[in-house]
Formats: C-alpha cells, sequence, structure tokens
C-alpha cells in the first residue's frame, strides 16, 4: 500500500475524520466508475460509493493492513452492487427478457453498420451495449467488469468475488461468450 | 490441426494465457481461428464505447460532503490502535470465544452469566464492542442470502450461482460460530447455527440455475423452518443491544 495512503488509513482507524476525508476523495471516482458499470445506472452508481464508504468507516476496524485499501473498498463496493442488480433483475423478470430471440433488441441492429470506430460514436449502438450487460447474470457481468475494465487478473476477480479462479474464470467466459452472441451481429465483419 | 477453443482465444486477448507462444504460432497459421479471434477482439474493443458518466475532480468532496451526516462525530475505531491484534491464533480463538459469549448473552432465551471468555480479552469493552460489529455484519450477510432466495417469485429459470458463492463462503464462518457456542455451553444459539449452516450448504451444493418451482420448494422450505426469522431476532438482539450499549 502506497505510504501516504497507509498513513490516511493508519490515522482514520484511529478516529481522524480528515484522513477518512483524504481517502473518500481519492478513491470516489473509480467507485462510481465500478459502480456504473455494474449497474449502468448513475443513481446506483451513486448509491454505491456512499454506501460503500459508509460499511468502510464502520468496519475500518477488520481492515488488514497488509492489504490494498482500495481493493478492498472493491470488495465492499462490488458485494453492494451485486445485491442491487440482483434485486433488480428480480423486479424486471416480471417482464419478459429477451434470451437470443426475436424480442433481442441487439438482433435488431440495421444492418451494413458502420466499423467499430464509428460504431463507438453511435448512440444507438452504446444502447445495444448496455442492453447487452443488462442480459448478463450479476455475476458475469461483475467479472466482465473486473476483468475487462478494471484490468483484474482472474485471480484477482475470483478473490474479489470470493470464489476460487476457475469459477471466477468460468464467469469471465460465459459473459464474453453471451456478448460475443448479442455483440457480432454489430461488429462481426466489420474490419 | 485442432482448433484454439474460446476460452483460450479470450484469455489470450487478456494476456492471461499460459501458452501465448505457441497460441500466436497457431493464429498465425489457421485462417479460421484468426477470424474468430478478430471477431473476439472487435466484439471486446467495442465494448469500450459502454457509456460512462463524468465526474469532476471535486466530486470526492462532494460525496464526502453526503457522507459527513452519517459518520459518528467521535472517534469509533481508537481500540484498534492498542497493541493487540486479531492476528494469531490465540486472538482468533479468543475471538471466537467472546462471539459465542455474545451471541449467547444477546439471545433473548438464553441469559448467562459472565464467565472465562471475558477474561481471554485483553480489553472487554473494545472486544465486545469490534465483536458485535463482526456478529451483526456476519447475521446480516447470512440474512441477506436467505431473504434474497425467500423473496425471488421468478417465472423463469433463476441464476443463484452469486447466492451460492455467498452462502459457501458463510458456511465456514458459521460452522466455527457454532462450534464455539457448543463449546461455551449455549446450547439455542448452536441449534440456530446448526440450521443456517444446512440451509447455507443445501443452497451452496443445489444446482446453479432453478427452475421456477424448484425456487418455489426452496421458498417455502426457508418459510416452514423459520430460519430466517430466528436469525433475524438475534441479529436485532444484538444490535439493540449496541445501540444501548455504544
Amino acid at each position: 500500500m502506497e505510504l501516504a495512503e497507509q498513513a490516511a488509513v493508519e490515522r482514520a482507524r484511529s478516529g481522524d475524520a480528515d484522513a477518512f476525508r483524504l481517502l473518500v476523495e481519492r478513491h470516489s471516482r473509480p467507485l462510481f466508475r465500478l459502480g456504473f458499470r455494474m449497474t449502468g445506472n448513475e443513481s446506483d452508481a451513486e448509491d454505491i460509493v456512499q454506501e460503500t464508504f459508509l460499511r468502510a468507516y464502520r468496519q475500518l476496524a477488520r481492515f488488514d493492513e497488509r492489504a490494498s485499501f482500495g481493493t478492498w473498498l472493491y470488495r465492499i463496493a462490488t458485494n453492494y452492487a451485486l445485491d442491487l442488480v440482483r434485486a433488480r433483475n428480480r423486479r424486471s423478470e416480471q417482464s419478459p427478457a429477451f434470451e437470443g430471440g426475436a424480442e433481442d433488441p441487439l438482433q435488431s441492429a440495421p444492418s451494413g453498420d458502420p466499423p467499430p470506430d464509428r460504431l463507438a460514436q453511435s448512440g444507438q449502438v452504446r444502447e445495444h451495449l448496455a442492453a447487452a450487460m443488462e442480459a448478463l447474470s450479476p455475476a458475469e457481468r461483475t467479472a466482465f467488469v473486473l476483468r475487462h475494465f478494471e484490468g483484474m487478473s482472474i485471480e484477482e476477480v475470483g478473490r474479489m468475488l470470493g470464489c476460487q479462479p476457475g469459477a471466477a474464470k468460468h464467469s469471465v467466459f460465459r459473459a464474453v461468450q453471451k456478448l460475443r452472441r448479442a455483440l457480432e451481429p454489430l461488429v462481426g465483419t466489420a474490419q | 490441426m485442432s482448433h484454439l477453443s474460446d476460452e483460450q482465444l479470450i484469455l489470450h486477448y487478456y494476456g492471461e494465457a499460459d501458452d501465448a507462444v505457441p497460441l500466436e504460432r497457431h493464429l498465425e497459421q489457421c485462417e479460421a481461428c484468426r477470424e474468430v479471434y478478430g471477431s473476439l477482439k472487435r466484439v471486446l474493443n467495442v465494448m469500450e464505447a459502454l457509456p460512462l458518466p463524468e465526474r469532476g475532480a471535486n466530486y470526492g468532496a462532494e460525496v464526502w460532503q453526503r457522507l459527513t451526516p452519517y459518520l459518528p462525530s467521535r472517534p469509533r475505531f481508537r481500540f484498534l490502535m492498542s497493541p493487540w491484534r486479531w492476528a494469531g491464533a490465540g486472538a482468533v480463538l479468543a475471538t471466537l470465544l467472546a462471539a459465542a459469549f455474545l451471541m449467547g448473552r444477546f439471545y433473548p432465551q438464553t441469559r448467562r452469566p459472565v464467565s472465562v471468555t471475558v477474561a481471554v480479552a485483553a480489553d472487554p469493552l473494545a472486544q465486545e464492542r469490534i465483536l458485535r460489529l463482526a456478529v451483526g455484519d456476519y447475521l446480516d450477510r447470512s440474512q441477506m442470502v436467505l431473504i434474497e432466495l425467500a423473496n425471488a417469485t421468478p417465472d423463469r429459470a433463476l441464476d443463484i450461482s452469486s447466492e451460492q458463492v455467498r452462502a459457501a463462503n458463510l458456511v465456514t464462518e458459521t460452522r466455527l460460530y457454532r462450534q464455539t457456542a457448543l463449546h461455551t455451553g449455549d446450547a439455542v444459539v448452536a441449534g440456530v447455527l446448526d440450521e443456517l449452516e444446512r440451509v447455507l450448504l443445501e443452497i451452496a451444493h443445489a444446482p446453479s440455475r432453478l427452475a421456477p418451482a424448484q425456487v418455489d420448494e426452496l421458498r417455502r422450505k426457508l418459510r416452514a423452518e423459520g430460519i430466517l426469522f430466528r436469525i433475524r431476532v438475534l441479529d436485532s438482539t444484538v444490535r439493540n443491544q449496541d445501540g444501548h450499549k455504544l
């Protein structure tokens, strides 16, 4: 752990609010990005940031100083985000979800789409990407976000999710396969 | 020549393949695999276009402003600056003994006098406070898993793999608390934890996708056994005690 951060954590543990403030200011933006990518929802991401710091503050006594504080926060945020996504998925199960069928919004993408660099600028494609992420299970989405966007190794993803690397790898594989099935019609032939 | 699997290609994309060099060589020679890999790369590369709202440089300060009303104004963790640490087998044992003592003490039907457990703690007050947090957190996590399954009403197959991971993680913790409760003679608490351990094991070893009928059966079982209610009572008494004492 970086020395300045280590000192801030140590001071925060002794009740120094200013030290905890430093940690909040340093880690808020990465946590927001993680929260948004896991939920796809801005207000959920805000909720995740706030709840993560509240939980961290309450549990600071249990933080192992040898570990990375950022990683510890990520673990708290990931668990909370998983709960949020699962709860939301349950609510949305009231309406039929697409599973590779005619209702899949990704399948309705027009043919002859522009190549990926231009696709990236298209609002419509962004919606398709978000829809493809929505179609992942909470575990798949989390594993994918941690591996793809946060750059964690499979082993780190496993540690973050509290599972064996094999299980984490499986979640990443399933996520990528689903995304591929959903998005290949958009980008499959473009160079 | 056999083709590369999706798994190999995905690991290669993320730079985690064990055999990167022969894999690269294969891609150079095999057009079919090269095409599949190209398609995979395009899909994963385009994921970067996912929308991500920006937050300004002052975002951290804004978060802090929102947090401050919810944070205790007095130092809360000073006990942990004391020399003792949770590391080490002796401390772990003391923790478990005291945790069982606390659960027994807070459980409504079980009132036991303070015994040898207090003696093992270097600072009983700090120990108790920390353990209340630990026990409360553990009970919260257990409840969360059970509540999610008890409230699920899917009209199609439900993926419970994430709940299974959490249930499996909680099993070890439950077992330790249960054994310690038995050791200290808290039969009521041990009984609740024994039941919880059994339920958690059942969830952890169930198929990861449950048909609606299976979910329904699990829900009925959870409700019939009343385990959720008993955990909630235990948790609630721990929390109430916490409020009075802190």
